[in-house]
């Protein structure tokens, strides 16, 4: 018997197909992983299993059942849970009350009774061993904690199948090793599993079979005993598409412009050390919880780290202001552009020269001929697509967005160009284009730094330094493959060294 | 308070401690009662003290539809303006023209019903626009508050209407039941209903699930957009209500009935300790924060403090009892 089967799903968003005629088996009792890079469909055929999304074609049945109209959320979870990577639970509430949320009358009864709700929970946590106090507010609990009361409450709807989307990604080691030995345990018990998760090791050590799926298309399902890591590898990454690799740049100057020592922050990193030197590009790899990006936001100020020292041309930065990096002449783009990139409803080229208003016109003055000359200029280098530099950015594609931010972090002219997730979400011309401006400004003596998992942000960089678990855990020279710095990103444990 | 909150007592304690936090009004409660008392000998009369919770019923009743609008995670502020213009609206229904009324000639008994209805309808229209044109609530409901009121005043050339040849909308503010105003019973026994059905009853908690992440609420199952426009609905009922109580109350409908009520609203909900984030707060505590308000207006009239300055120290004391509030409950009010 399978606990979920799925066949020939196709859906499309827009002009994206999401999934492309792709199809799983889950058998019963197994803990299956999902894996692929970012954008292979994962998240959107969980949409598809849960119920919350239908798709364009194809069937999906549980335990040989056809599963239940979209609009029935209470047939729905007596089928399958999962524990999404964004919380379902209510902050406000008490986890007794989030525990049976909109079925808080157990009797069935019109009245709540509230101490029969708090002895139920109580048992259902220590049935499944969550050591929780039923009476907490929700907010309260840690991540570990959350996870386990909806893993919890999922099973208390007698859903034997439980979906955990990269449950992994804000815990710790031991508490990694805690949720594995729970899943055992369930799994002894009867339940299945579908387990998705971008570190490979993981599913080495908890799943019997694995599917891999890449760029919306189903690629290969097997046993994971019968599959090497070099294989599962490169499964997820097929052949890498060439990018702006083996551009040729001057000799990298011998000046250190940026210069970090021992640097750590929370949970996040500890003791990093790094300098990059005038026109050397250097990337820094790694997975989610790696700490890349908080490493990038520290050096730009968007954070203050515990400890350690960031120094930009001889100069040390104040620690978590932006305005002090900015004058010491870092430009970045930071990891979320509607967040923190640009600002919806100004025009391209209010955006693209905020940080040098100062320098358009005088007595705090901005000149509008200087600003559209400057705008001008920025359109043309970076190939940005609109009608003239008066347009809102609102307006504009994700991609050339994505320009408008990388104009903004070039317009200083920075001795220092920190670029967070730079090509996230645009289309492959513009990738090029903002690829392009990378090595003009590294030809021109910048000094950059990408923060990147995508591997083709990361192949015209001079070294890649990959950080796994907030410490780097190996350092490539440009010509690295693809699969030796994946296996390095995931985890898989072979450095550089092997 | 300091002996339940150490770490070495676990579960029950904590329990009693989310109790207390509905009971935090008390102690201040207390406190204004015994400075009442040192005020003035009068204050501390069974008169007095009904006569405050009479004052205070139809501020109540916005109180606790705002609470609900509150806890669910949406803000209402046209419920100042439903209070003056439900009324009047039913009134000129039913006066003749020579009155400044529309002449309709509806009989006289339908003027609450009408009144009640008129608020059905502000509900649902602010319902529509916020929950199906996805407006911005706090600015769709201030655009309300503005032209409900400009509508009344356009009707009825700024006049008061009177109330007195109108007993089906007076009745009810001006009666007396068991020699206790029927303000009083209606003010306690709608605040005992909603402390019942947020508290106990599964559509109840529904509020609370809503308002504290609407997605998780929507993945439960509950069916939050019709929940959110039923709530706005009830709230603008209950203004509505509330203005017929202040008609009954004062015999007439004065242009600017409700004007500028709306903080303090606002002021004793959040004094509850109801959150303007949603999802958090009781339907007890917002009925201590209206019963607070009262009983610091009452001090200040009885102490004789000069009519000029009364609404520079309610608003004082009003911010200072967030303040206090903020620092006994150890909590960011949001």
């Amino acid at each position: 018997m399978n606990a979920v089967e799925a066949s020939n799903i196709t859906k499309r968003f827009g002009q994206t197909v999401a999934l492309n005629d792709v199809h799983i088996t889950v058998a019963d009792g197994e803990t299956h992983a999902l894996v692929g890079r970012n954008g292979a469909g994962k998240s959107t055929l969980v949409s598809m299993l849960t119920g919350l999304n239908r798709p364009d074609s194809g069937e999906i049945t549980f335990r040989g059942e056809p599963a239940p109209p979209v609009s029935d959320r209470q047939a729905w979870r007596t089928k399958v849970a999962c524990v999404y990577q964004k919380s379902t639970i209510i902050p406000t509430l008490t986890v007794a009350e989030n525990l049976f949320i909109n079925r808080q009358n157990l009797d069935g009864g019109p009245v709540i009774s509230w101490s029969r709700l708090r002895r139920t929970a109580s048992d259902l946590l220590s049935e499944y061993g969550v050591d929780v106090d039923p009476n907490t507010d929700a907010a309260d609990l840690t991540v570990e904690q959350r996870q386990l009361v909806e893993i919890a409450r999922a099973l208390s709807f007698g859903a034997k199948f439980i979906i955990l989307d990269e449950p992994t990604a804000q815990l710790d080691g031991p508490a990694i090793e805690r949720l594995f030995e729970r899943m055992r345990s369930l799994r002894a018990a009867g339940v299945t599993f579908l387990f998705i998760s971008h570190h490979l090791q993981e599913i080495f050590e908890i799943c019997q079979t694995v599917t891999v799926f890449r760029d919306a298309r189903h690629i290969v399902t097997s046993p994971v005993a019968d599959l090497s890591k070099d294989q599962l590898v490169e499964s997820m990454t097929g052949e890498a598409v060439g990018l702006g690799a083996g551009s040729a740049r001057p000799t990298i100057g011998t000046k250190s412009i940026l210069d970090v020592q021992g640097l750590a922050l929370g949970k996040h990193f500890s003791g990093i050390d790094l300098s990059v030197r005038k026109g050397e590009v250097v990337g820094i790899a790694g997975s989610a919880s790696s700490g890349k990006v908080e490493l990038g936001e520290v050096i730009v100020g968007l954070r203050k780290a515990d400890v350690g020292t960031v120094a930009v041309a001889g100069k040390t930065l104040k620690p978590g202001s932006v305005p002090a990096a900015l004058a010491g002449g870092v430009g970045f783009v930071p990891e979320d552009r509607h967040k923190e990139g640009f600002v919806p409803g100004m025009s391209i080229a209010e955006n693209a020269t905020f940080p040098i208003s100062g320098r358009l016109g005088r007595f705090g003055a901005v000149s509008g001929r200087r600003r559209a000359a400057v705008a001008e200029k920025m359109i043309d280098e970076l190939a940005i697509k609109t009608s003239g530099p008066d347009q809102d950015v609102a307006d504009l594609s994700g991609g050339n967005q994505q320009k408008v931010v990388m104009a903004r972090a070039l317009s200083s002219e920075p001795s220092l160009l920190v670029l967070m997730d730079p090509t996230a979400g645009v289309d492959v011309k513009s990738k090029e284009n903002l690829l392009d401006a990378v090595d003009r400004a590294a030809a021109a003596g910048t000094a950059v730094l990408v923060i990147s998992d995508e591997l083709d942000d990361l192949r015209p960089c001079d070294r890649v330094l990959v950080m796994f678990h907030g410490s780097v855990a190996g350092e490539f020279p440009a010509g690295w493959t693809d699969n030796e710095l994946v296996s390095v990103i995931e985890g898989i444990g072979e450095s550089s060294g092997e | 308070m300091s002996d339940v909150s150490t770490p070495a007592v676990a579960a029950r304690p904590r329990l009693q401690m989310a109790r207390l936090r509905d009971l935090a009004l008390l102690p201040a409660i207390v406190v204004l009662l015994a400075v009442g008392f040192i005020a003035s000998p009068i204050f501390l009369t069974t008169g007095n003290l009904l006569n405050v919770v009479q004052q205070q019923s139809e501020l109540g009743l916005v109180v606790l539809g705002e609470a609900l609008v509150l806890i669910v995670g949406k803000m209402d502020l046209s419920l100042e303006s439903t209070l003056g213009f439900a009324p009047a609206l039913a009134m000129v229904f039913v006066l003749p023209t020579s009155e400044h009324g529309l002449g309709l000639g509806l009989p006289e008994w339908s003027a609450l019903p009408v009144c009640l209805l008129v608020g059905v309808a502000i509900g649902a229209i602010n319902a529509f626009l916020v929950l199906r044109l996805q407006l911005s609530g706090f600015i769709i409901t201030l655009g309300m508050l503005i032209t409900i009121r400009g509508v009344q005043q356009g009707l009825t050339h700024g006049q008061s209407l009177p109330g007195q040849d109108m007993p089906s909308l007076s009745y009810l503010g001006s009666a007396m039941w068991l020699g206790v105003h029927a303000s009083i019973w209606i003010f306690l026994a709608l605040f005992v209903v909603a402390i019942v059905f947020v508290g106990y009853f599964r559509h109840g908690r529904s509020l609370y699930a809503i308002g504290g992440n609407e997605s998780a609420a929507k993945a439960a199952g509950i069916r939050s957009t019709r929940v959110t426009a039923i709530v706005l609905i009830v709230a603008s009922v209950l203004a509505a209500l509330a203005g017929a109580l202040m008609v009954g109350r004062l015999g007439s409908d004065s242009a600017t009935q409700g004007a500028g009520w709306i903080f303090n609203a606002f002021a004793a909900a959040v004094l509850g300790g109801i959150s303007l984030n949603g999802g958090k707060g009781t339907m007890f505590g917002a009925m201590c924060g209206v019963l607070m308000l009262g009983l610091v207006q009452n001090i200040l009239t009885l102490a004789h403090v000069d009519g000029n300055w009364i609404g520079a120290v309610n608003g004082a004391i009003i911010i200072g009892a967030l303040v206090l509030a903020r620092l006994t409950t150890g909590k960011a009010q949001d």
